[in-house]
């Protein structure tokens, strides 16, 4: 492992630009991710909404960088129609809360277009784009979005047969994954937890990937499964920790891709452990974490030891006041709670 | 004014119109007697506007279509045997049987697909014109839509983006004044025309129903949009004869007495009577494509009877390019 330590969002702006450089059809439009369009001497001031992309525009220019007025239908459908035409659009979403705004192109266009010409074309595309955002405590930053600007709500991405849908959790698993985004030939959503970017880990500067719809299991453990999803796994680690000081050993399956689901890295694990629970930050109704509990539940019952469980986000919309939120999304408090009581029960 | 076309080019687009009819014709009977499934949404009485614009094309160009777009691709060049079989869900078809009439697609044609959610496939236009540009070609896109687009948001979306990013992109408003059953006077505010305007690009309003003034309107956006000169927009005045999908009764929301009236400015008869009046072309050379055409479609009609239906093991391909590690449903 690469001594290197780099942030989750350095992490991916690393595979962006190394892509760039590898791949001459690569390029990236988005909402202000270069800024001030049009004024380049503004533009070493500014770079994305997280500053990500500073300096991207020096090095690939604005043809290959590109600001978008704000029409996410547009240009969503434009990175869907540049991908068929042989380009490999990177297309900034600076929020999933405004995936509304271009929804058609994310659930009907992108998801299908392989398959409805019957593999006539390929649809290179990568949306990326941020989700979370609540309070949550032992992570690094406050909340106080509001409503708008601070769902996960990642589930309403991954229904749709045809596109790939990641999550990634840790700095390296992050580069890979976006390499192998941009690489990929289906289109690819890319998601990335608001609250992880400043997180920091080992991340070797070479080019690499890590394979899209495989589980990390990111810690071994003999008498429980935890299935985290994306922004999860920083609760798990803490949560995993207090159970072992009562000896308790969790093993961790990071799921990374929450669309196709690596089905058999999850089974393979509760084979092992016979409990399982799944954390899940996005609200429970119809949502990946019940998805992943209903395989377990249907599929290997015979092996349980205990009743599946799930833990999510509380079932409303995200409140502004962090007095309300910091109730909200599950917490590693939570997850020892609801595990005590797996236990207890069973 | 006397015709400034060559013969080849007026003889690829008669035969071009009369495919596009008689390949609607065609459909229309079969789906009445039952034969193969699905819907579609004719295009006959349009042919004036796909022929005259795709007469200014090659095959690098791309097209994106709405749900009324088997005229589209067949003047782009689509096979019309693939197409029919594709209509049929035959695995011989464009798409192998898995879009039918409303995602008519051919990649080795441009033709990025006939997209039934009204005004999304602008945006893909916008797209390969992106593309176009970053590869920097001199290729274009057409973006085909209808009346009804004209009050969506991506219709604004679209055409802001394309004209800030300079993208070849022409803009062919087909306005045949129906979306379903909703007039255009009802459904649109202001006149169509005007937008372009607004946008600060070229726009002109075209009689659709005549070909050379099609022809002549395209030209000019096409040659700007491979000259660096980006997008335009062109509003087709035109009518579909039929109704709205194959099933639509349209003698409950308009009279024949309208209907007539745009009939009898039908761009065939139209173009056959111009033709000879100038002596471009010759009654011979027209009968021969009319001939030339039945043969077609009695082979395609054959080869689509003929052909085999997908295997139900196919159901699984193509969801993705590769298989996933690990994925399983």
């Amino acid at each position: 492992m690469s001594e290197r330590l780099l942030s989750y969002g350095e992490a991916i702006d690393e595979a962006i630009r190394q892509e760039m450089a590898r791949d001459p059809s690569v390029f990236m439009m988005g909402e202000d991710i270069v800024g001030a369009a049009g004024r380049p001497e503004f533009w070493e001031n500014l770079g994305g909404a997280y500053g990500g992309n500073r300096g991207l525009i020096v090095d690939f220019g604005p043809e290959r960088v590109i600001d978008m007025p704000v029409s996410e239908m547009a240009f969503s459908g434009a990175g869907v129609g540049a991908a068929m035409a042989g380009a490999r659009p990177i297309v900034d979403i600076m929020f999933i809360d405004l995936i509304g705004c271009c929804y058609d192109q994310l659930i009907n266009q992108a998801p299908k277009i392989r398959y409805m010409t019957g593999g006539g074309y390929d649809c290179p595309v990568v949306f990326k784009t941020s989700y979370g955002g609540r309070a949550i405590p032992g992570l690094p930053k406050g909340g106080g979005a509001g409503v708008h600007h601070s769902q996960t709500m990642y589930s309403v991405v991954a229904h749709f047969p045809g596109l790939k849908v990641l999550t990634p959790s840790t700095p390296y698993n992050a580069k890979g994954l976006m390499t192998a985004a941009i690489r990929d030939n289906d289109p690819v959503m890319f998601l990335t937890h608001r609250f992880l970017g400043s997180v920091r880990g080992h991340v070797p500067e070479e080019p690499y990937t890590v394979p899209i719809g495989k589980a990390d299991i990111a810690r071994e453990g003999e008498d429980l499964t935890m299935v985290s999803i994306g922004g999860a796994l920083p609760l798990c680690f803490e949560a995993a920790d207090t159970l072992a000081a009562d000896g308790l050993e969790a093993e961790i399956v990071d799921l990374q891709t929450i669309n196709p689901i690596d089905e058999q890295t999850v089974y393979e694990s509760v084979e092992k452990t016979h409990r399982l629970l799944v954390v899940d930050e996005d609200t429970p109704v119809a949502s990946i974490g019940r998805d992943v509990a209903a395989r377990v539940a249907q599929n290997r019952f015979g092996y349980l030891d205990a009743p599946v469980t799930s833990l999510h986000s509380a079932d409303v919309p995200v409140p502004y006041s962090a007095a309300l939120e910091e109730h909200m999304p599950p917490t590693a408090e939570k997850i020892v709670a609801a595990v005590n009581e797996m236990l207890v029960a069973f | 004014m006397p015709l400034e076309i060559d013969r080849d080019k007026l003889l690829w687009i008669y035969r071009t119109m009369q495919l596009i009819r008689r390949f609607e014709e065609k459909y229309l009977e079969l789906l009445n007697s039952g034969v193969p499934f699905g819907t579609g949404h004719l295009y006959i009485g349009q042919e004036a506007v796909a022929t005259g614009v795709s007469a200014h094309l090659r095959t690098s160009d791309y097209i994106g279509s709405n749900h009324r777009g088997h005229g589209h691709c067949l003047a782009k060049g689509v096979d019309p045997i693939a197409m029919m079989a594709e209509c049929y869900g035959r695995v011989t078809g464009t798409n192998r049987g898995r879009g039918g009439s409303m995602h008519i697609t051919d990649a080795r044609l441009g033709v990025l697909g006939v997209n039934p959610i009204i005004g999304q496939s602008m945006a893909h236009c916008v797209g390969a014109g992106m593309a176009i540009n970053l590869r920097k070609g001199d290729d274009v896109a057409v973006s085909y839509l209808g009346d009804s687009a004209v009050g969506c948001g991506v219709f604004n979306e679209s055409i802001n983006l394309a004209t800030i990013m300079n993208a070849p992109v022409i803009f062919v408003c087909e306005n045949n004044q129906y979306a379903v059953t909703t007039p255009v006077e009802y459904a649109i505010a202001g006149k169509i025309i005007d937008r372009a305007a607004a946008y600060g690009i070229p726009g002109v309003k075209i009689d659709g129903m005549d070909v050379f003034a099609v022809y002549e309107a395209a030209g000019e956006a096409v040659e700007r949009a491979r000259g660096g000169g980006g997008p335009s927009f062109i509003e087709a005045l035109t009518y579909r004869y039929e109704g709205h999908w194959i099933k639509d009764d349209h003698t409950k929301y308009r009279t024949m007495d309208e209907v007539d009236k745009f009939r009898e400015q039908d761009p065939i008869p139209a173009f056959r009577s111009r033709v000879l009046a100038e002596q471009s072309l010759t009654a011979g050379d027209l009968d021969g494509i009319d001939a030339e055409i039945e043969r077609l479609m009695d082979e395609m009609v054959e080869f689509a009877e003929a052909s085999a239906n997908p295997e139900a093991d196919e159901l699984f391909e193509h969801v993705f390019a590769e298989p996933v590690a690990g994925g399983q449903s």
